[in-house]
């Protein structure tokens, strides 16, 4: 077994070629993305104003869609499509077929909105929030994203249910359960998103149905949008439970903690839509805050993770010789951008946490809700903790799917890099929370508003948050250098997938947790509780429908 | 599965934590009355100016009521009715809004009144005006081209 082990330790080359097409749409997608996100704060600074009629609006959509939809689906789709190669020893012909029908699927998808997007027929911006009515091929678009990644994900599944058939009564390897346990949810998750597309908004902008159930749509799109957070933070856990131990070389503090953390993701990540629809009308608030509550039950497997993460860095240190309460932390490896990269993104998770606890807290998202503060709030979750890993992982994962080597001008490029980005992202995200406070509004082009006193003391934080966008888009110009050279000019070699394994006290992990039939019958109870009776409540009590609007400029 | 003695020491801290935390906002919402603005009452989106009190948009004293003015506003792309309106200090008002089209927000910048409007549906927020001063509102909620210029004035007034 362990011989054997030792022989799988490379993705499996065919498997590799499906991961990198996926980083290939991923990294474009960060390319495009990334520059529109420049604008967009250049524009909001007011000092500059976007040439030949593009309009703000439809910038703000390209990004949103690219950098929210296109880069975290397929990058995530790519990355557990590898973990699970490299931990099961591979896919079957058969699985590959699926993984590679799903990338055709979600790439067409993508075209498809994308086209829309720039004729714009669809300034929607990534929510798509009914009475905006965006042409049909959008949303076919979008449904064609959404049916991709379920066939990707069944690969993933398919090849752990094979492992699990092979070797009955063992616990599947932990980096496969986990992107196992990511994809059902996602796979739940999103069957709310295609409710809403498939059986109302393709409809109505087909012009079969006339009128839409405005907030009927929007909690089918909450049911889906929370999840969808945690969906883009699991696979950065995945790196970070599981990976990050290897490359410091140290132990996995508990196979089993981290498996029942992945589960309670599970469970609670989906029941809990409502706390984005807070500040809405047609909404209980007795369900409302119902949900509040089982939203902060992911505080306890977010506590678990924290201590996990940081166990094994001080068992690590104290393994070296560290001494003292804080010894440790100085030993661990800075110079090794496998290890630094992430670890940003991780510290920047304790402030955009806390912030979260506060956008959820029921009242208190009054303050809040739909200022800028919430841009400024994903952007440290999303756009830092999350996209910063993501980058950690490629800079071995893409010359290990090559075979290549990170060399050490890159790797010390790669860690520059991180840096830059969190200069940016503290000015831009800082200004944004600031901006927010005071009321300043998000998705919104430069305005004086009639130049009132109030939106004159915001102009100062957009042009701080224009300082911090160019900042992160050369951030983004140095990883696109490090990505391009890992992938086709980087001297040929091998680089480690590394997999970190649990500390020798740590026992079997419990096989209660590879029971679908426990988990997702208790995922399903809970939606059920959260969601049923005050999604009948809203049906029985709805108003007349809305017919479509396009408020948006047209070409 | 094991556990180790300081992971349940932090685990039992946190989750206590949790639990007044949780205690504290819902006393807030529902003995002090500070819940999030969740009015039922819905409306034809498409007759909106014909039906009460959105025939009469600005500020209505009203009697016998807990609250002493009503502030009314029509939402539609891009614009807020009134324009602009006086308030005077320290009085209790409900403010009613709607939308007559897609989905706006209305936030009066400086103070809690944050709420989505969305067609169909009328939203509630009841508060005391006790400081003086100009107070923008502005949609937040994403509306189209001129979204950005979408926005009212409340001047709380001695």
């Amino acid at each position: 077994m362990a011989n054997e082990t030792v022989a799988k330790v490379k993705v499996d080359p065919r498997d590799a070629k499906l991961s990198m097409a996926h980083f290939f749409v991923a990294f474009s997608a960060l390319a495009l993305g990334g520059l529109m996100g420049l604008l967009q704060t250049l524009v909001r600074s007011g000092k500059w104003e976007l040439p030949w009629g593009i309009d703000y609006y439809q910038v703000l959509t390209v990004h949103g869609v690219l950098l929210g939809l296109v880069l975290t689906t397929f990058f995530i789709m790519g990355f557990q499509y590898a973990a699970v190669s490299r931990t099961t020893g591979g896919h079957s012909n058969a699985a590959r077929r699926l993984g590679w029908i799903g990338f055709w699927i979600m790439l067409i998808g993508t075209l498809m909105a994308a086209t829309m997007i720039l004729l714009k027929e669809a300034s929607v911006l990534y929510t798509f929030y009914a009475p905006l009515k965006a042409h049909w091929i959008f949303y076919l678009g979008l449904t064609f994203v959404v049916v991709g990644s379920w066939i990707d994900g069944a690969a993933q599944i398919m090849t752990y249910a094979k492992w699990r058939k092979n070797n009955p009564g063992q616990p599947s390897p932990l980096l496969s359960f986990m992107a196992v346990i990511n994809t059902v949810m996602w796979i739940v998750a999103t069957l709310g998103v295609a409710a809403t597309v498939l059986f109302q908004l393709l409809p109505w902008s087909l012009g079969l149905v006339d009128t839409v159930d405005v907030l009927v749509s929007r909690t089918l799109f909450w049911y889906f949008g929370h999840p969808l957070v945690y969906f883009w933070l699991l696979p950065a856990y995945m790196c970070w439970y599981a990976i990050i131990p290897k490359i410091i070389g140290g132990k996995i503090f508990s196979d089993s903690l981290a498996r029942l953390s992945f589960i309670l993701f599970l469970l609670f990540s989906i029941p809990v839509g409502f706390h984005h629809q807070l500040t809405e009308p047609g909404i209980d608030p007795a369900w409302k805050f119902l949900q509040v509550i089982l939203t902060f039950m992911v505080v306890i497997p977010s506590l678990m993770t924290a201590f996990s993460l940081f166990a094994t860095f001080e068992r690590y240190g104290r393994s070296k010789g560290a001494t003292g309460l804080f010894g440790w932390f100085r030993v661990l490896p800075w110079n090794d951008a496998r290890f630094t990269v992430p670890f940003i993104g991780m510290a920047a998770f304790i402030p955009a946490g806390a912030g979260g606890i506060i956008n959820a807290s029921n009242q208190m998202d009054q303050v809040v809700h739909n200022t800028i503060w919430i841009t400024g709030h994903f952007h440290l979750t999303l756009a830092t903790s999350v996209v910063l890993t993501f980058f950690g992982i490629s800079y071995w994962l893409i010359p290990h799917l090559t075979g290549r080597k990170l060399t050490k001008a890159m790797n010390k490029l790669a860690i520059i890099q991180a840096w830059v980005w969190f200069i940016g992202m503290t000015f831009m995200s800082g200004a944004m929370h600031f901006e927010g406070l005071l009321g300043g509004p998000r998705r919104s082009a430069f305005s004086t508003y009639g130049g009132a006193k109030q939106a004159a003391e915001w102009i100062p934080y957009q042009v701080a948050q224009a300082v911090g966008g160019s900042i992160l888009f050369l951030g983004i110009i140095l990883v696109l250098i490090i990505f391009v050279n890992l992938a086709f000019f980087a001297p040929k070699g091998e680089e480690e997938f590394p997999v970190a394994e649990a500390e020798d006290n740590a026992e079997k992990a419990p096989m209660v947790f590879e029971n679908w039939k426990l988990w997702l019958g208790i995922t399903a109870a809970l939606i059920l509780f959260a969601y049923t009776i005050p999604f009948i409540d809203i049906i029985q009590n709805a108003p007349p429908g809305s017919k479509g609007f396009q408020t948006w400029n047209k070409w | 599965m094991h556990m180790h003695k300081l992971e349940k020491i932090w685990l039992i801290f946190g989750i206590s934590a949790l639990v007044v935390f949780l205690t504290v906002i819902g006393v807030s919402a529902f003995y002090l009355g500070n819940k999030p603005p969740s009015c039922l009452t819905t409306i034809d989106p498409e007759k909106v100016d014909q039906q009460k009190p959105f025939d009469k948009p600005g500020l209505n004293k009203v009697e016998g009521k807990a609250w002493d003015y009503e502030l009314v506003f029509v939402a539609s792309a891009f614009s807020y009715n009134p324009g602009k309106v006086e308030v005077p200090l320290g009085a209790k008002v409900k403010v009613i809004a709607t939308t007559k089209d897609v989905i706006h927000g209305f936030n009066v910048a400086g103070t809690n009144i944050n709420m989505m409007l969305e067609p169909g549906y009328v939203s509630e927020y009841t508060t005391t005006f006790d400081k003086a001063g100009e107070y923008l509102i502005v949609c937040n909620e994403y509306c189209g081209a001129g979204h950005h210029l979408m926005s009212s004035m409340i001047e709380v007034v001695k």
